[in-house]
């Protein structure tokens, strides 16, 4: 899931300094599960900045509204009647749902309510750990499916480098070493050969060196 | 036992505290409450093995918002103690009553452009949340 952490509600209200109405909109994909932009989330949110405008004597209509998935489009119309009802909106969605909210939205100004981390997974309850850095040429086949490009700190495609002490990164005692990871995961799979041979120069141009990224499905276009 | 306790203080039942939730807490802050007792059985008491840790955790995260927000995280606290333990209850009734008065009134109460009928904002606030 893409990983997000909630903005500071003074950050919020500085914000929105002059607004009159807001929206505060959730999602209720990714930031619902690390609990960052869910309903609960909105509902929280709404509540303290209500209790917060009334503190500053501003008369300020506070919304509250959580839709599927604000990445789109036809859950983004579900919200376009009572958009007008509002001046701003306040995004807890990733990134990606508050531009795309922005997009659908032109003539309203959308501000972030959370900021949006990493794509990764919940290694229990309230931790997650990035996974996956979206490079677009995935070479888990070939590393036991532990992900140098993310885990690793220099991004090695043949490790461990000489900071690798103990099986933990030199940049943490807390970051374990990917390599080290890689080599014990082929070795419980009885495929340690496989770490001998060189990982080829990596295509790059499919990660964010190629500018932003696009895919186009003609089989799914309409 | 007929103990008394200060009449200031509302009871509101839920089957465990474990269904407290920080918006709860904030809700009622936000409707005009002085102050929030969440009080739940023992730790290591609870028939749902956790609910009462659960609640602790969401006291905390309401305490936290109400600082930021300058409500006053002292205004609600957790209790834990045994059902069939009055004198306890009492005893934490005026605890949470004692720090209500230390703090004062909510000062959502005196920021509301008038009192009893909710303003406009907060009817449209209401209409929101019930939608």
């Amino acid at each position: 899931m893409i990983v997000a952490e909630r903005k500071s509600i003074e950050e919020i209200v500085e914000q929105l300094a002059g607004v009159r109405s807001v929206l505060v909109l959730g999602c209720n994909e990714c930031v619902t599960v690390c609990e960052a932009g869910g309903k609960k989330e909105v509902g929280l949110l709404a509540s303290a900045l209500r209790m917060v405008f009334l503190q500053q004597g501003r008369e300020v209509n506070v919304g509250e509204r959580t839709i599927e998935r604000q990445c789109d489009t036809e859950y983004l119309e579900e919200v376009r009647d009572m958009m007008d009802s509002f001046e701003a909106v306040v995004s807890l969605a990733c990134g990606v749902g508050i531009q795309f909210t922005a997009e659908r939205y032109p003539s309203k100004p959308v501000y972030p309510g959370v900021n949006t981390c990493f794509m990764g997974a919940a290694l229990e309850r309230g931790v997650w750990a990035e996974r996956c850095q979206g490079c677009g040429s995935c070479i888990l086949a070939v590393t036991g499916a532990v992900c140098p490009i993310t885990r690793c700190a220099k991004r090695l495609l043949n490790g461990p480098c000489g900071g690798s002490t103990s099986g933990k990164c030199e940049i943490s005692k807390d970051v374990e070493c990917a390599w080290q990871l890689i080599i014990d995961r082929l070795k419980a799979l009885g495929r340690l050969e496989e770490y001998e041979r060189l990982s080829p120069i990596k295509d790059w141009s499919t990660d964010r060196a190629g500018g932003p990224r696009k895919i186009i499905r003609e089989d799914l276009r309409s | 036992m007929r103990l008394g306790y200060p009449s200031s203080i509302r009871i509101i039942r839920v089957p465990c505290t474990g269904k407290v939730d920080v918006l709860h807490i904030l809700r009622c802050f936000e409707r005009g409450a002085d102050g929030v007792a969440v009080v739940g059985c023992r730790e290591g008491d609870c028939h749902y093995q956790s609910g009462n840790f659960r609640a602790k955790k969401r006291v905390e995260r309401a305490r936290q918002i109400l600082e930021q927000i300058g409500i006053g995280g002292d205004r609600v606290r957790m209790f834990n103690l045994s059902s069939s333990d009055a004198p306890m209850f009492v005893r934490f009734a005026q605890e949470i009553h004692a720090a209500v008065l230390s703090a004062g009134p909510n000062p959502i109460r005196a920021a509301r452009p008038a009192r009893g009928a909710p303003t406009e904002t907060a009817a449209r606030a209401m209409a929101a949340v019930n939608r």
